[in-house]
């Protein structure tokens, strides 16, 4: 078995509501692997449960079993160890309100590195890999809510990679940027795949079209396609498919 | 950590049940030694004489009219000035109104007492005859006392009436006084209503400022010029000196008013639970 | 609308020239009361009442403020942190719908509405009494530290909740847990809430006098330790107003009372616009 994430018979329940139903998926490693569907398909719900972020939701129950690299995430592990090795980037940018160096720092200070030469490192590397460290480097002790939002979202990306994970999760991350920012963090993405298993929900069928080496289609609750991107896109399998991708609905 | 965190939350728990418990078992005996009909309803209180008398009645009185006196003016004055400042106001006037209702809120009980008795009284004497030590003038202090109060609650209550019905009101014809009287305010009623009760409860519970202007005889009053003693007076005034039975009547009368308290905060509450 | 136009609406006129009339009262009470205090005390704001020594002749103030000060010191450093503690359990651990919340609000409430002559039986029957610690500025510190307690709640709870969670998802989904996430992102984004909160419950301790007249007593001297009986500013007010014999130093106290609250009020105003600011 090479995929990294293995979803397996996966239903999940917001109390009475079924959001998820017997969902099967593999993620592969060094992919990029898109979810797309109309609003409410449960395609972040389910990005969600790969790093466990709907524990935070009262009421939320899941049955099945999602393994990373064979384990099952839902058995008795640390769940802040979890987290670390499947990072998130959120929608909304969401930058803590301290300086850029505090922001980047934040994670690898919780996983316990104390010596400011090894954050210092981390710090400039993180930056690096989110290709925003030449724009930054001069201001790092500036506040990170004073970046515009293309630039605080990957700074959000930087904060994500500090933590060294090995899949990255995106949950519509460029929804609310502008067109020259939302480039800038796809080429980022495209680059970030040779080291990161990277999972993106997005709302845009073009970017999944760009970025991504497979999609999964997703309606109400349930996974109605999933292929290589190219091949989801032309020669559509399922009715639904087609529809959504051609804009009939959604 | 989180049984710390419950740890410091359930302090408040413990603290209402300290208090209850001590200050019921320091004034329910005296209740029961007196009689419980006699004390609340005792228009006596005599706690030097041979034989004392302990009847509250006059002071339960006398915080019963000082304070309906201070909601009085409160409520008239204070409603009007935050229908004033809700809806009638230029933005630059409100900039410096509502910092001075923020200063008369955080003034000093005493201070207020001080200028009553400086200011109030001998007014009231001249003016009104009598001692001006008063109902009157307890009244109209309190009354200016919880005047922040009031208006702070129903200001934020009209503002918090959805601008559709005071445009709706206009739409048909009417004036911008009309639409603002007839439907924004009485839209408006369950807040304006919860401001009253927290006057009330500033108004019942106040003592040091109504100390020093109302006359403070323990007699059932016949006027409002006549002086009068609140629940609260009566204990400061004599806690000083008083001893055995006397103490521990005071500290009923200390358990009279907090039984007061509970049950208008209470059935305040359950009132509004009710709503929804 | 121009006053012709009033003319053909009588009573709109009546109903506006009414709220005019009412503020103008509430203005008025207000200025006259403060500049009243103010002509009549400031004159009088001599050095003696300033003076480290209190004897009869100088009713001097100073240390009431002193009290005063270690009074609000005291208080704050008991329930500041009980404060803080409940409101992140309130707001950060507890579940919806847990029945101990409603309780603990219930209870909170209630704390709030006690009138503070029953706080001050109160702390007379318990700390002053029961627990021996006699007519002292510490069975007025603990006292005064159960009213304002509610107020710490409330503020602090507010503040909590208005720290927007995404900040705290973003926390989490970095691997950190939630006492981290507590203390390092969420209450430091809520401390100028925290602090309007302390700011306000200042001015509570300050203006507070029923309360402490039975549980730190009525001395005016200095206190020697905090087992000492001492008055607070608000004390030193009531007694001189009841005395009835240095009226020229009551106002002057009563000016510097007022100076005091008009300073916390400030900084408390000041507090919010630095909220807003942020948000």
């Amino acid at each position: 078995m090479t995929a990294k994430i293995n979803i397996k018979n996966v239903n999940l329940f917001y109390t009475q509501f079924q959001a998820l139903k017997n969902v099967n998926l593999d993620i592969e490693k060094n992919e990029i692997t898109a979810f797309i569907g109309p609003s409410g398909c449960g395609k972040s719900t389910l990005l969600k449960s790969l790093n466990r972020m709907n524990d935070l939701i009262e009421g939320c129950r899941i049955e099945g079993e999602i393994l990373l690299d064979g384990q099952n995430i839902y058995g008795k592990i640390d769940v802040n160890a979890l987290r670390k090795r499947v990072g998130m980037v959120f929608q909304k940018p969401n930058p803590f309100p301290m300086s850029i160096y505090e922001n980047v720092a934040y994670g690898p200070k919780t996983h316990g590195i104390r010596s400011k030469v090894k954050l210092d490192e981390i710090v400039e590397t993180s930056l690096k890999n989110a290709a925003i460290w030449d724009e930054l480097k001069d201001r790092l002790k500036k506040n990170a809510l004073s970046l515009s939002g293309g630039q605080q979202q990957r700074l959000c990306v930087a904060r994500a990679l500090a933590v060294e994970p090995e899949v990255l999760l995106m949950d519509e991350p460029t929804s609310a940027l502008d067109p020259i920012s939302t480039a800038k963090i796809e080429d980022l993405v495209l680059e970030l795949k040779k080291k990161y298993t990277i999972v993106i929900v997005t709302h845009n069928m073009q970017q999944a079209t760009r970025i991504s080496d497979k999609t999964a289609f997703f309606l109400l609750g349930e996974m109605i396609e999933f292929n290589e991107t190219e091949t989801l896109f032309s020669i559509p399998k399922d009715k639904r498919t087609e529809d959504y991708i051609t804009g009939r609905f959604g | 950590m989180e049984g710390v965190f419950l740890g410091a939350a359930l302090f408040s728990i413990f603290a209402v049940i300290l208090i209850c418990v001590f200050l019921f078992a320091g004034g329910l005996p005296a209740i029961g030694k007196i009689g419980v009909f006699s004390f609340l309803f005792g228009t006596e209180w005599s706690p030097t004489d041979e034989p004392a008398s302990f009847g509250i009645f006059p002071m339960i009185l006398g915080s019963l009219y000082v304070t309906a006196g201070a909601i009085l003016i409160g409520v008239s004055i204070g409603v009007l000035t935050a229908v004033f400042m809700a809806s009638f106001c230029p933005p630059r006037l409100h900039k410096i109104l509502k910092p001075a209702i923020d200063i008369l809120a955080g003034i000093p009980s005493v201070v207020y007492g001080f200028f009553g008795l400086v200011v109030l009284v001998p007014f009231v004497r001249v003016h009104l005859g009598g001692s001006g030590s008063s109902i009157l003038t307890a009244s109209v202090l309190l009354g200016i006392m919880i005047l922040p109060t009031i208006i702070g609650v129903a200001e934020s209550a009209l503002r918090a009436v959805p601008s559709s019905y005071y445009e709706g009101a206009l739409a048909l014809g009417a004036t911008h006084e009309r639409s603002i009287f007839f439907v924004v305010l009485p839209a408006a009623t369950s807040g304006v209503m919860a401001g009253v009760v927290l006057g009330i409860g500033r108004a019942i519970g106040e003592t040091m400022a109504v100390i020093l202007v109302a006359g403070n005889q323990a007699r059932i009053p016949n006027g409002i010029l006549n002086g009068a003693r609140t629940l609260t007076s009566n204990i400061v005034l004599e806690m000083g000196y008083a001893a055995d039975l006397h103490r521990e009547a005071l500290i009923g009368t200390g358990v009279v008013l907090f039984v007061f308290i509970l049950i208008i905060n209470l059935s305040f509450s359950f009132m509004k639970r009710a709503k929804r | 609308m121009t006053l012709n136009m009033y003319l053909k609406y009588p009573f709109s006129l009546f109903l506006k020239v009414l709220v005019i009339l009412a503020t103008a009262v509430t203005c008025f009470t207000l200025l006259f009361l403060i500049g009243y205090i103010l002509l009549k005390g400031i004159p009088y704001l001599s050095l003696d009442l300033f003076s480290w020594t209190y004897n009869s002749e100088n009713v001097s103030f100073m240390p009431s403020i002193v009290n005063t000060i270690i009074m609000v010191i005291g208080a704050l450093l008991i329930s500041v942190p009980f404060g803080i503690f409940s409101a992140i359990y309130l707001v950060e651990y507890a579940k919806r719908g847990n029945k101990m919340v409603g309780v603990i609000r219930i209870t909170a409430e209630t704390l709030a509405g006690i009138p503070s002559i029953v706080y001050g039986l109160f702390g007379m029957l318990f700390f002053v009494t029961s627990l021996k610690m006699g007519y002292s500025l510490l069975a007025g510190i603990f006292t005064v530290a159960i009213m304002i307690l509610p107020l710490m709640m409330r503020t602090t709870e507010e503040a909590l909740k208005a720290v927007p969670d995404i900040f705290r998802e973003g926390s989490f989904g970095l691997g950190a847990g939630k006492l981290r996430t507590v203390f390092r992102i969420v209450l430091p984004t809520a401390i100028p809430g925290i602090l309007a909160g302390i700011i306000l419950s200042i001015g509570r301790i300050v203006g507070e006098t029923a309360a402490l007249i039975y549980t730190a007593g009525t001395v005016a001297e200095l206190p020697k330790n905090l087992l000492s009986s001492g008055r607070t500013l608000s004390v030193h007010m009531y007694a001189l107003s009841k005395e009835g014999l240095h009226t020229n130093q009551a106002y002057a106290t009563a000016v510097m009372l007022l100076g005091i609250v008009l300073l916390i009020n400030m900084l408390s105003t000041m507090m919010a616009k630095k909220i807003e600011k942020k948000s």
